[in-house]
């Protein structure tokens, strides 16, 4: 009986509260033990140990004893948990529970003029978006609302932080008990946070996923700098940031990736990071894990996964489901399929909550993985033991053992079964009752009397359920029944007066709780004692009644079926995983291929050759020559076509995942291939137009960008298998309205704002790069000198970059119009003793193309853009072909994810406008870029011995009627138009399948999400208008505003 | 003629003026008889002549074949021999002479405050001395439909000639067509720029189709109110409401500025609702539902062929062979190129594109021809060579659909021969003089 009182007392009194020493208590003082024995329960300890019939004793909140041999000491509460198991309550390591709403401070960002520098008052450091000194445990307080939530789900413990920002502070362990916070934080300073999203700053800089990693990877330079340094304290003074942020370094370091998007390669991204300064962080997963799990494995970094599996969208309207992609529905497929994934990699993983629409859903979306074969064991354990092993609390909570925190949740079944309920959590010794009404079963036969004034009348309650029975008296009556764990309700019918007319009366059968009850029916309430109900009630005429219904017999539960279950059915994955990607099996791979017969395009001296063999082998162009053979090559009859070197895109801003890092003027610091996006169906789409390598450039925000990347098309790979092995490094620079903002509607505060200021913002960045690279060696002399190993040396990114440049060392591709900005490029650069490699757009530059070849200097630029802003008034289509007549290296770029795909129609409107020979035109394309990108020696052209990157082309290549057949890229045939023809068929098969399951889905009753366009964000220069589809948006990191110049 | 142009430019070019397109005049009217001979002439309509001859007398085309007798003096002869003749080409849906510099705000004279403008005349506008004019017309363009651009109804177009004085000279097909641009039914995007835009709207935005259709309905009321006013006799004008006038007397057309699939549905309902002539511009999607608009007589201007296709799962080439799947059908569309950076003089290669990509040569060229005169209401007098019409006629060395051979090197406008020079040959000529390239 006192179990049962203390059971129910439990709902009321949720928590137990705790008398701190040093608080001065209000009342009477009331000091308890709180012992409780939990007997006759299957306790699952850990994941490896299970007791069966065992019993758990806490005391005080903490456990003091279990086993099987357990005295239960006299003052304990006993409570019977015949039937029940008992877990350790679960642990969720990414949660900002208890942690204040972040405020956006006003000032900077979208919609405002640029905010250079932080406004952040205090000695902090420079960036807005390192926020070491956030310390969750000050911040932190208890929210019952949410806490209540999250122990629903079985949670009793998690790690919180403050999601804002780069570097976000560190992360506290709390239980989820309402408590005085003092008992509630397990661990103070648990971990250190860091992101890609700057969060609530509005300081302008990084404004690009590249301008992210770039912060950080200063921070970790200035820091390292900063450390126990007293040079650096005299020159930096006191920074909070950095101390904090070297503080924080002993502690697990905790990467949140997914911020901007989900992209899967921000995993990558992070983790390299970490490998340059040595940390192995723990990595927030996307959800897409299992899309590339090779590549994640290969990070070695143990990841914290979420159970955010995407919902099926209505696509029922076909206009709708049109617009909704491929990879989109099969990652909504094969999504569950990702905890599985990771275990099956082996890689260490623990589970969250976090990004659930509801929370509510853990259980059932962790079930759903286990359909898709994630085990009980590993499940159990990145909910335990291995949040609290990274966390270093392990002595504390995460396993049900003696003098760990009472946490623990009493469940009715194995807690990952289909049937299981979750009982209780109890967190820190304190009970929440979760579902009280599913302890006991009450299903079985009971005696109900029923006392009035005239005598007691019997019945036959026979309850089915919680909320459903059948009352028989004389006659089976209709009732309404609900139990809610204490309190019973019955209502039924009078008995049958036939005389009442209304025809047929007591449709017994039907009796259940929406039986529809007359107005005068019988309404009892009272409370369940066990086998014992009493209560009061009104009959039908209004008078007093009590009542006790006495229990005959329990229905015994049914035994489980045990369902063998199969793994869902899913479709193959792809790489990359969207249409036109490749399964497993049919990855293209390097084949010996004889080209036979062709016209061969050769960009060499010799020209073109007709009626001549190429053979590939290895990768390489193996011989070019008549009547060549070779066993066991694919022969390709190349009669009537021609083969041409493939083509190399000088200026492109595809496969990337930001482009523009326009928070300052100079950013030499940042790194396209810190950002390539192997994903992008452009690089599939551009090697259907034969292209076979594209120099991936930081957009024209400001004057000096960031550091660029040649990329082979090599479509399937990882983001660092796209990268030209062995290429001279470059970096992007600009001149001219675009970096001193002339389209922003804002107006614009950050120098420069003329061409003038452009100049000096050159100058100024050599210059200091100059004080720089003397102090850097002398800093190197030194330590050489004495032999010590002690660097008080600041490492510094941008100067590095500039320093290169100055040494020849790294390349320059200047952004350029208009010729008073070309000369200023060339004579600052001569000032500092080194060559703008080459000059790109650079539309005016027929006007000075003498001085460019004096200094010697490469162009790139477009066939015949013009008049669409002031700079490019005097732009004429026949550019190219002066430069190309005063001796100026000439290439024609596309700068446009479409036009990139006719970059040799481009090229052929040089022999239209100013009768470039038609061996010069294709040169452009092929063997000009190559030269001005420095790998003339590997591509470029067709040669013994260079890298196999061929085209053969169905016609003429300069003539609009040719179709690329084959694009080759290091002897793999990554582009075949018989292959696309087949591909497109199974794209249309593949999406009809998914399209018809997620109907189905809907149609089962499922609940799905409206439709959702897969939009596609495209990353271009901001610099003109492009050629996107519907569904393309040209998304710019700096602010939108500029994305108006077109 | 344009012996004397050049010499000219030599002239002006020593003086050392620049950018001198002033010096490049719109020929006088044409008068006697012309004679085009032994070109291969690709009429416009599908059919080519071999070795034919094209007489042109007042700026008419008199008589196209191949028993043309040419007197051997006494008129004007130019040899095709080894030559293609085609029809003048025409840019069916632009902001040719509204803008010269897009990037400049003072120079765009497109857009109108106002998203119901239907008296809004494109033609008021329209500056027939804009530097762009003579690049198309030295790639073969000889006519232009000149369009405003807008929210709702952005008003009225006109068809102009490139070789013109001013406006009104310019003129060829005065306020031809009105202009509704589509509401987008589809809904926000998320991520990062959904938040961003989620920061400035913080009510969630409603249904994108609800939207659209309460925005649209706002169109149908005007004309749903126009029709009364027009068949009454009113006491005062309403200028907006006389506008519509031109379209419920079928002088003009309603072009719907849609791509995608329910905006174009929808633009099926103005030629339902108010039996207007309906053709839609830009159509990305358009080959979609192709049978549709064959059955509801919907002409198609399809935008730019060079753009990236709307999905990734989309055929790669989807946008190319777009025009192949509506010509198929039987739809009557044309080719039109809106590419901001060369601003419509690749119109002919976009038609090249489409031939690539499943068109004949000859139907790629009607896309850029005859049907592009047949959906701006100017087939009667232009868009094939053919008697009766007007003499709009361009010469090339070679195939103009293909860059690599198109060279033109004659057009002639109303029988006016005009002269092919432009800011782009100048800046040429006069960076040659300074490097001293031949």
């Amino acid at each position: 009986m006192r179990k049962i009182k203390m059971l129910f007392s439990c709902l009321v009194l949720t928590t137990m509260l705790r008398a701190q020493e040093t608080f001065p208590v209000n009342g009477v003082a009331d000091k308890r033990d709180g012992c409780y024995a939990f007997t006759n329960a299957t306790i699952v300890k850990d994941a490896q140990n299970t007791i069966t019939n065992g019993s758990l004793v806490i005391r005080d909140g903490k456990i003091i004893a279990v086993g099987t041999n357990v005295s239960i000491p006299k003052d304990a509460v006993v409570i019977d948990c015949k039937d029940k198991f008992i877990y350790p309550s679960f642990i969720d390591i990414y949660s900002d529970y208890g942690m204040p709403q972040v405020q956006r401070p006003t000032g900077g960002g979208f919609g405002g003029p640029a905010q250079l520098t932080s406004n952040q008052k205090g000695a902090y450091g420079w960036n807005q978006a390192i926020k070491t000194e956030v310390n969750a445990y000050k911040l932190f307080s208890v929210d019952d609302a949410k806490a209540k939530t999250l122990r629903e789900a079985g949670f009793g413990t998690v790690l919180t932080h403050q999601r804002d920002g780069i570097a976000r502070g560190t992360g506290s362990v709390v239980t989820l008990s309402n408590e005085k916070e003092n008992f509630v934080i397990v661990k103070d300073k648990a971990s250190a946070h860091y992101s890609f999203s700057k969060g609530s700053s509005t300081q302008t800089y990084p404004s690009s996923l590249m301008g992210s990693i770039a912060l950080l990877r200063q921070t970790y330079n200035d820091a390292a700098w900063y450390k126990n340094n007293p040079e650096a304290a005299n020159k930096e003074g006191y920074n909070i940031s950095l101390k904090y942020f070297n503080d924080q370094q002993t502690l697990p370091q905790i990467f949140e990736a997914q911020d901007r998007g989900v992209d899967l390669w921000n995993l990558m991204r992070a983790d390299r990071i970490g490998d340059e300064f040595g940390v192995q962080y723990i990595l927030k997963a996307t959800g897409k894990e299992y899309q590339r799990i090779k590549e994640v494995a290969a990070t070695k970094a143990p990841l914290i996964v979420n159970l955010n599996f995407p919902q099926a969208q209505d696509v029922e309207d076909p206009n709708d489901a049109r617009l909704v992609s491929l990879a989109d529905m099969k990652n909504w497929e094969l999504g569950p399929s990702n905890p599985a994934a990771i275990e099956k990699a082996g890689i260490p993983f623990c589970l969250t909550s976090a990004d659930l629409r509801d929370p509510k859903t853990f259980l059932a979306n962790l079930r759903k993985a286990m359909e898709y074969g994630l085990s009980e064991k590993a499940a159990m354990e990145a909910l335990t033991k291995n949040p609290a092993t990274w966390l270093g609390v392990y002595d504390k909570v995460g396993s049900i053992d003696e003098g760990k925190i009472a946490n623990f949740m009493i469940t009715s079944a194995p807690v990952f079964s289909e049937k299981a309920v979750i009982l209780h959590n109890w967190v820190n010794g304190n009970k929440y009752a979760i579902k009280e009404d599913a302890w006991y079963s009450i299903n079985g036969n009971y005696k109900l009397s029923v006392q009035n004034a005239e005598g007691i009348q019997d019945y036959n309650l026979e309850v089915k359920s919680n909320s459903s029975a059948t009352l028989v008296g004389k006659d089976t009556l209709a009732v309404r029944f609900t139990y809610d764990g204490k309190n019973v309700k019955i209502n039924f019918a009078p008995q049958q007066r036939r005389a009442a007319g209304t025809g047929r009366p007591g449709m017994g059968g039907a009796a259940n709780a929406s039986a529809t009850l007359p107005p005068n029916a019988n309404k009892l309430s009272g409370y369940s004692n066990g086998k014992t109900w009493n209560g009061t009630g009104v009959d039908s005429l209004g008078n007093a009644v009590t009542w006790i219904a006495e229990l005959i017999s329990l229905t015994t539960a049914k035994a489980e079926e045990a369902k063998p279950k199969t793994a869902p059915k899913t479709g193959k994955s792809f790489y990359p995983f969207t249409a036109f990607g490749n399964d497993e099996e049919n990855i293209p791979k390097p084949e010996t291929i004889l080209f036979k017969n062709a016209t061969v395009w050769t960009s060499e001296k010799q020209g073109k050759l007709e009626g001549t063999d190429v053979l590939v082998k290895n990768g390489k162009i193996a011989k070019i020559g008549k009547n060549l053979s070779e066993a066991g090559a694919k022969q390709i009859d190349a009669t009537g076509k021609h083969l041409t070197a493939g083509i190399i895109d000088e200026h492109s801003h595809i496969a990337s995942a930001s482009t523009n890092e326009g928070g300052q003027s100079v950013t030499s610091e940042v790194r396209m291939q810190d950002n390539l996006d192997p994903d992008d169906i452009n690089i599939y789409r551009q090697l259907s137009g034969g292209v076979t390598s594209s120099h991936i450039l930081h957009g024209s925000a400001n004057t000096i960008g960031g550091q660029t990347q040649l990329i082979k098309l090599r479509w399937g790979t990882d983001d660092k298998g796209l990268i030209f092995e062995g290429s001279d490094p470059f970096i992007k620079f600009a001149l001219g309205e675009n970096v001193k903002r002339s389209s922003s509607t804002q107006g614009n505060v950050r120098f420069p704002d003329t061409r003038m200021g452009v100049e000096q913002v050159l100058n100024d960045a050599f210059n200091r790069a100059k004080i720089y690279e003397a102090a850097k060696k002398e800093h190197e002399a030194n330590a050489k000198k004495k032999g010590a190993a002690t660097s008080t040396f600041r490492k510094d990114l941008e100067l590095e970059a500039l320093v290169e440049i100055m040494n020849s060392k790294r390349f320059i591709t200047c952004h350029s119009y208009v010729a008073s900005e070309i000369v200023v490029a060339l004579r600052v650069a001569e000032k500092y003793g080194f060559k703008v490699n080459t000059f790109t757009h650079i539309l005016e530059g027929y006007k000075v193309a003498d001085k460019m070849k004096a200094h010697g200097a490469n162009v790139s630029t477009f066939s015949d853009w013009w008049a669409y802003k002031n700079e490019v008034q005097d732009a004429i289509p026949y550019n190219a072909a002066i430069m190309q007549k005063v001796g100026l290296n000439v290439a024609i770029n596309s700068d446009d994810a479409e036009m990139a795909r006719r970059l040799n129609q481009e090229a052929a409107k040089t022999v239209k406008y100013g009768g470039v020979s038609e061996i010069d035109a294709l040169n452009m394309v092929t063997i000009n870029p190559a030269k001005m990108l420095h790998v003339d020696n590997k591509v470029g052209s067709i040669k013994e011995g260079k890298d196999a990157d061929l085209v053969l082309w169905s016609d003429h290549p300069l003539s609009i009627y040719a179709k690329s057949l084959y694009t080759v890229v290091d002897g793999t045939i990554y582009f075949d138009r018989a292959k696309d023809e087949a591909m497109r068929k199974e794209v249309k098969a593949e999406r009809t399948r998914l399209i018809n399951k997620m109907v189905g889905e809907k149609r089962g009753g499922a609940a799905v999400a409206p439709f959702t366009p897969s939009y596609k964000y495209i990353h271009t220069c901001l610099d003109h208008g492009h050629k996107l589809g519907l569904l393309e948006i040209e998304a710019g990191e700096e602010e939108m505003e500029h994305n108006s110049n077109h | 003629m344009k012996k004397i142009v050049l010499t000219l430019n030599m002239f002006l070019l020593l003086a050392g003026v620049s950018n001198a397109q002033e010096t490049i005049y719109p020929a006088k009217s044409q008068k006697g008889t012309v004679y085009i001979k032994n070109g291969t002439v690709h009429v416009g309509n599908g059919t080519v002549i071999e070795n034919a001859t094209v007489k042109i007398t007042n700026g008419k085309i008199e008589e196209v074949g191949t028993n043309i007798s040419v007197p051997a003096s006494g008129a004007e002869v130019i040899d095709a021999t080894g030559k293609k003749v085609y029809p003048g080409l025409i840019l069916p849906a632009s902001n040719l002479g509204l803008t010269e510099i897009t990037g400049v705000r003072a120079t765009n004279d497109f857009n109108e405050i106002g998203e119901m403008n239907p008296s809004i005349r494109s033609i008021a506008a329209y500056n027939a001395d804009s530097k762009i004019t003579n690049t198309l017309r030295s790639n073969g363009i000889l006519l232009a439909h000149t369009a405003p651009v807008g929210a709702l109804l952005a008003g009225q177009s006109s068809v102009v000639q490139l070789d013109a004085w001013h406006w009104e000279d310019a003129a060829y097909k005065m306020d031809n067509g009105m202009h509704l641009y589509m509401p987008s039914l589809m809904g926000r995007p998320g991520g990062r720029l959904g938040a961003l835009f989620a920061q400035f709207m913080p009510q969630a935005p409603t249904d994108p189709t609800k939207m659209a259709l309460e925005r649209l309905e706002i169109v149908k009321k005007y004309f749903r109110e126009a029709k009364v006013y027009l068949a009454g006799s009113p006491k005062e004008v309403n200028l907006k409401l006389e506008a519509a006038r031109g379209l419920f007397e079928k002088k003009q057309k309603l072009f719907v500025h849609a791509s995608q699939v329910k905006q174009m549905l929808l633009a099926i309902d103005f030629a339902k609702e108010f039996d207007f002539n309906v053709v839609i511009v830009g159509g990305s999607e358009s080959w979609q539902i192709a049978p549709l608009l064959k059955q509801h007589n919907i002409g198609v201007i399809i935008s730019q062929m060079h753009d990236l296709p709307t999905l990734d799962d989309d055929d790669i080439d989807m946008p190319f062979k777009a025009p192949a799947v509506l010509q198929k059908a039987g739809v009557l569309f044309c080719i039109n190129d809106d590419d901001p950076q060369n601003r419509g003089r690749n119109l002919p290669f976009n038609a090249g594109t489409a031939a690539t990509y499943g068109l004949t040569k000859e139907e790629a060229l009607s896309a850029i021809t005859l049907n592009a005169a047949k959906i701006l209401g100017t087939d009667a007098t232009t868009g094939s060579i053919e008697k009766g019409k007007d003499a709009n006629i361009v010469i090339s060395a070679g195939d103009i659909l293909d860059m690599h051979t198109s060279v033109v090197e004659h057009a002639f406008i109303q029988g006016r021969k005009i002269v092919l020079d432009n800011k782009h040959k100048q800046l040429y000529e006069r960076y040659k003089y300074k490097y001293g390239i031949k």
